[in-house]
């Protein structure tokens, strides 16, 4: 398969296996391209793409500006705090309000989870989900996966566990699809406040012991704690979350193997891991980040080639 | 659709050896010379050629790669089917150095115009020069000619030359196919 089964990259949930290892192959040029001593190709300089950030964001958006820069399109960024949002204007005004100015491509991040399957059937334009709500962040979960293959040489048949707020994270919900369709097994691990109730329906094991849970996964993907989405008190305090939830060097040198520890960023150091374990060699977040760009120089290098001249 | 052979492997094999003593008489040792391979086609003909230098005229040090040229070409967006990257591998800088294309058919020289830029990537070399193993003239849409010519040929629009390979293909010949 050379081509993607969709025009959009509204979330994982909408993706083939194929679609996602036309993706990982794709990535592994691009790799290459970020590692040359000029990091850019021309394909894409008759496109113009805008990201159109709803909701604060640092290194999605910066991914995203920089794959993008990497792919020669011209880029144009909007961010809701600055713009006609805040004085009433519809999403759809103010998404063709953009696309007038012959915009061809949008990635999007919204705080309504669904945001981006509707501007996907109102506006004529390849549209790339950067988190809508609580719902998916399926860029993130690209990425994820294709550093766990980077690493262990296939997702398919490891075990993967995602530790902390389920309720919450986008990134958790994107994960567990994607990992499903490589055919990982994946288990979620959090208190059971953050565990949404029939998360098991999805296929996933659930467990409230983090020891147990990393004794049995090969890769523990560790959330951040999200406050900002915190309306009640889910655990009695942060103290409490870290001593339960919170991986450090002691608890991962008493595993019996040496396990791979994610973390979609940003990290609240000494909350879900300590500074050693971020620092450590098991840890391969900042091979996230640098994936991160050529995961994304992909999906957009692949939706841009469907949109005909 | 019918095909008759152009080259069979007695003559490639004789047109090899003449295009890696051409690639001597003017880059003697290779120290300041690479050898670029252009994806996909290009890179059988390019390692070819290493093996003949290295092996039978004893080049020592010789530097070889291969480029991809996927995400420079002019056609992305164009063309009915969807363009299929392939690997680079060029592990050194070609700064300072003289850059030697090697592809298979020169045909309207638009990969050629694509490597070109593609090659800047990975600095900026003194000279580039380009060898390839069949050239299709009268068929250029852009002004590239090349150094090094296998076998020149008069092809009509609809005809096709294809370079079968040992390494791929099981047989060192060259077709002219006519659809």
């Amino acid at each position: 398969m050379s081509e993607l089964s969709v025009n959009h990259l509204l979330g994982i949930k909408y993706l083939k296996e194929e679609d996602i290892e036309l993706i990982f192959k794709t990535a592994d040029h691009f790799k290459e391209v970020i590692n040359r001593p000029i990091k850019k190709v021309p394909s894409l300089r008759d496109i113009t793409i805008a990201n159109l950030f709803f909701e604060n964001s640092t290194r999605t958006k910066l991914s995203f500006e920089l794959a993008e820069k990497r792919l020669s399109a011209d880029v144009i960024n909007f961010s809701a705090g600055q713009s006609s949002v805040k004085k009433g204007e519809t999403l759809i005004d103010t998404v063709n309000n953009i696309l007038s100015m012959k915009v061809d491509m949008v990635v999007m991040r919204h705080p309504n989870p669904g945001a981006g399957v509707f501007l996907s059937k109102h506006v004529d334009a390849a549209i790339v989900n950067a988190g809508d709500g609580a719902h998916e962040h399926p860029t993130q979960a690209l990425l994820d996966s294709y550093s766990i293959r980077e690493r262990l040489g296939s997702v398919k048949g490891k075990n993967v566990v995602i530790v902390g707020d389920i309720l919450h994270s986008r990134v958790a919900l994107s994960n567990i699809f994607a990992l499903k369709l490589q055919g990982a097994n994946v288990m979620v691990c959090g208190p059971k406040t953050l565990l949404p109730k029939h998360i098991d329906k999805l296929g996933v094991k659930v467990e409230t012991n983090l020891r147990k849970a990393l004794n049995w996964c090969d890769v523990a993907n560790m959330l951040r704690v999200q406050n900002e989405r915190m309306d009640i008190s889910y655990f009695p305090s942060t103290r409490e979350y870290t001593q339960q939830f919170g991986v450090n060097k002691d608890l991962l040198d008493s595993l019996d193997k040496e396990i791979i520890i994610m973390h979609p960023g940003p990290i609240n150091r000494g909350v879900e891991i300590t500074s050693d374990v971020a620092d450590s060699k098991q840890a391969i977040i900042l091979d996230q980040v640098q994936n991160g760009v050529a995961v994304r120089m992909a999906v957009i290098y692949l939706l841009a080639s469907k949109i005909k001249n | 659709m019918s095909q008759r052979v152009l080259l069979n492997a007695t003559e490639i094999n004789i047109i090899l050896h003449r295009l890696a003593c051409q690639l001597i008489e003017n880059h003697n040792d290779f120290l300041d010379t690479v050898l670029i391979g252009i994806q996909p086609r290009g890179k059988f003909l390019a390692n070819r050629l290493a093996e003949i230098l290295t092996k039978e005229y004893k080049v020592k040090n010789l530097q070889l790669g291969h480029l991809d040229i996927t995400f420079y070409r002019d056609d992305f967006r164009r063309s009915d089917k969807p363009l299929e990257a392939n690997k680079t591998e060029i592990n050194f800088v070609v700064e300072d150095k003289k850059v030697v294309f090697i592809d298979d058919v020169l045909y309207t020289g638009r990969s050629i115009r694509a490597a070109l830029t593609a090659i800047q990537s990975f600095g900026r070399p003194t000279e580039i020069e380009l060898l390839t193993l069949i050239d299709r003239r009268f068929s250029r849409h852009l002004p590239i000619q090349p150094d090094y010519r296998g076998r020149q040929v008069d092809a009509i629009n609809n005809e096709k030359v294809k370079v079968h390979w040992k390494e791929n293909e099981e047989e060192d010949t060259v077709y002219l196919i006519n659809n």
